[in-house]
């Protein structure tokens, strides 16, 4: 695992519509912390809570899922079965004595390039104070 | 099993290389599980690195390959060829992005660059070391294109498909056709007149009966996706359903309007742009008068709102105008007696068959004078007379003052608003704010929206060649993808184990097409997955309280052991 303070957050994106936003956030070099990696999934109504704990158990600090939201190619309901595994793996973390605020769920259509750096810099910035957080009470 | 991986870390010239040590990222990953074969590649998509991918496939018996290089939307299908080519299945090859997600986002941080480029790296190792051969899927497609823009490109693009034999809707916003042209006078090189070009489009449209043009019309809904798009189009009080396959944006551009105060337009009344000079010149007339004065001594102002400094939106050149410029400076002084032309530029750009213009305006006694952006010209009243001061480059440099009866911006091309298109259909726009190609060069008239092409100045500043000649390609591309009936969609079909359903309702009730069926399985009822239904979206999977349904080529393998290399 890698050994900078840096807040760790990975990213589930969908390849037809978020993916392309955070490409473009790259080609417009609008600059986002690099300890944000992606991985990409057809629909976000597909990801599995077990991924988003995966990820957790093993270092990352936040989980953000660049949903569809009414954009998505699927149907409609996307928004609403994302917010349900939201819901669900929220309970799973609490579990665990993670805080829900580590998992973020944002719509992001294929031209939110800003909206999706302004969505990485604010939660890495809650995540940091988290981290401060937690350092200070041990 | 143990893979035998090939993995290839592209430079992209110097686009991943200026920011991302490609020789650490090679360094961290010699020795992961399964790789190989390690290689680096100033541009992975040439050609003779793809012939050599070839070569090491089927030399080395690779069961998968990676290639680390640029965004999946551009060249996913160029190494799937590669690997099919090879006798790889195409699936068994993994794209990992470390231009636009890595050496671009984070080129202000190279050291965090190449640690981030490392660790992607890493995780397309593992979910390569994971892939599974897939077939890909057909849908049935719709032969049928929206053109959305009923300009000269539009026009263009809608024969052209037409004539490949596919069913056209035009839809055109304003009540006439023909856009910005129908309105200008005559043209280069063609010398014919703009309504007369977009005239002879128009008729050509009537001709064709499998194109239906629709004026003063919207889009106002979009649903599905390529192939198979369903739209709803206001045309007047009516809105009418229709099934596609594509669209072709052609929405053309807006004319830069100078902000109050530069080059003193809008306070000195003698101060216009191009476009209305180019009304005036082409209003009849034996002496050319503008508001009641006779002009005799014409200033051109060049590149105006265009290759702005820094602190200006529009970067770009507009391209059309230095000869639109000139054009407008052979008619006036053609059409009106003892006219002097003073063209203050920044190098003139009539590039290709247009440097013809610029020798005739020479040779009929045009002034030509060269500025920098950091001394621009400097227009001022003294009484009755407008003086323009210039220090000339092409005089060492020597400030230079004459007077002009009429100053005359040549102003160029900024993209057209137009938020309800944009709302719907999600169409990126580029740092020009134009919309934005996938590639310039390798897929110039493509948009990271599948289905959706884009065409003529809605993309970039274009003069009218240029226009027509990307109006037909994307015309072309739609067309190719359409005209065979069916295409190739990505194998990933949900994939239910037997052994672990319980039969609940869940994934039933999540799948929104039908694509779950009953079946038997040693004496038990379970789901099983109708591929011909389903689309791939996956939204059966975390519903599953058994985990027993995973995703084809996004299974909990893949993804975990994406995770796991992620935080190595």
């Amino acid at each position: 695992m890698a050994t900078n303070a840096q807040p760790r957050i990975l990213v589930f994106s969908t390849e037809k519509i978020s993916d392309p936003a955070i490409d473009l956030a790259g080609l417009l070099k609008k600059h986002y912390p690099f300890t944000v990696y992606t991985i990409s999934v057809p629909c976000s109504s597909c990801i599995k809570p077990r991924w988003i704990m995966r990820a957790y158990e093993k270092g990352f600090d936040g989980v953000f899922i660049a949903a569809d939201g009414t954009d998505c190619s699927y149907g409609e309901s996307c928004g609403e079965k994302t917010s349900h595994i939201v819901t669900s793996t929220h309970q799973l973390m609490r579990d665990k004595g993670l805080k829900p605020s580590q998992l973020k769920m944002a719509a992001l259509c294929s031209v939110c390039a800003e909206p999706f750096v302004k969505h990485i810099t604010s939660f890495m910035k809650e995540l940091e104070k988290l981290k401060y957080e937690a350092l200070s009470t041990k | 099993m143990k893979k035998k991986i090939g993995v290839y870390v592209c430079h992209c010239g110097g686009n991943i290389s200026d920011y991302v040590d490609i020789e650490k990222v090679k360094d961290a990953v010699k020795d992961e599980a399964n790789v190989y074969l390690l290689k680096n590649t100033l541009f992975a998509c040439s050609d003779s690195s793809q012939k050599g991918m070839v070569d090491d496939i089927k030399t080395s018996e690779l069961d998968a390959i990676v290639v680390a290089s640029c965004s999946p939307k551009l060249h996913v299908p160029t190494f799937r060829g590669v690997a099919a080519r090879a006798g790889l299945n195409p699936y068994n090859y993994v794209q990992v992005n470390i231009r636009e997600q890595s050496s671009w986002a984070h080129s202000d941080q190279p050291t965090g660059a190449t640690e981030k480029a490392i660790l992607l790296v890493k995780a397309g190792i593992a979910r390569a070391a994971e892939s599974q051969a897939l077939t890909p899927i057909k849908i049935p497609t719709t032969n049928a294109t929206a053109v959305i823009g009923a300009g000269i490109g539009g026009m263009r693009s809608a024969i052209a498909l037409a004539d490949m034999g596919t069913e056209v809707y035009l839809i055109e916003k304003e009540m006439s056709v023909g856009g910005h042209v129908a309105n200008w006078g005559n043209l280069f090189t063609a010398n014919i007149n703009g309504n007369e070009l977009a005239a002879s489009l128009h008729n050509e449209i009537k001709k064709r009966p499998n194109i239906k043009l629709f004026t003063n019309a919207e889009l106002t809904e979009k649903k599905g996706s390529i192939g198979n798009f369903d739209i709803k189009v206001k045309s007047g009080n009516e809105t009418l359903p229709l099934h596609i396959g594509a669209f072709v944006v052609n929405t053309g551009f807006a004319p830069y309007e100078p902000v109050s105060g530069e080059y003193h337009f809008g306070e000195y009344d003698n101060v216009i742009t191009l476009p209305e000079f180019k009304k005036l010149i082409d209003t009849p007339a034996s002496e050319l008068v503008y508001k009641g004065k006779t002009i005799k001594k014409i200033a051109y102002i060049y590149c105006v709102g265009s290759r702005q400094d820094e602190e200006g939106d529009n970067k770009y050149c507009s391209r059309y105008c230095c000869t639109a410029a000139i054009h407008s400076s052979i008619q006036v002084k053609s059409k009106f007696k003892n006219i002097t032309n003073l063209h203050f530029n920044r190098g003139i750009r009539t590039y290709g068959k247009q440097e013809l213009h610029y020798e005739e305006s020479s040779k009929n006694g045009d002034i030509y004078l060269q500025f920098s952006l950091d001394s621009i010209p400097q227009i001022e009243k003294k009484g009755n007379k407008t003086i323009v001061k210039v220090k000339d480059i092409l005089t060492a440099g020597k400030e230079l003052e004459t007077e002009a009866d009429l100053i005359v911006l040549v102003t160029g091309m900024v993209p057209r608003k137009n938020e309800n298109l944009t709302n719907q259909l999600k169409i990126p726009v580029g740092r020009d704010n134009f919309f934005n190609e996938i590639h310039m060069k390798l897929r110039p008239v493509e948009t990271v929206i599948d289905g959706v092409f884009i065409a003529g100045t809605c993309q970039s500043p274009k003069n009218i060649l240029e226009t027509l000649n990307s109006s037909m390609a994307a015309a072309a591309k739609a067309n190719s993808i359409l005209t065979k009936g069916e295409m190739s969609l990505e194998p990933t079909l949900a994939m239910v184990n037997p052994a672990a359903c319980n039969l609940c309702d869940n994934c039933f009730e999540a799948c929104q097409f039908d694509a779950i069926v009953q079946t038997e399985y040693e004496g038990r009822k379970v789901a099983k997955i109708n591929v011909s239904n389903c689309k791939g979206c996956g939204m059966c999977t975390p519903v599953c309280p058994t985990d027993a349904i995973d995703l084809a080529d996004f299974t909990n393998a893949q993804i975990e052991s994406m995770i796991d290399a992620l935080t190595e």
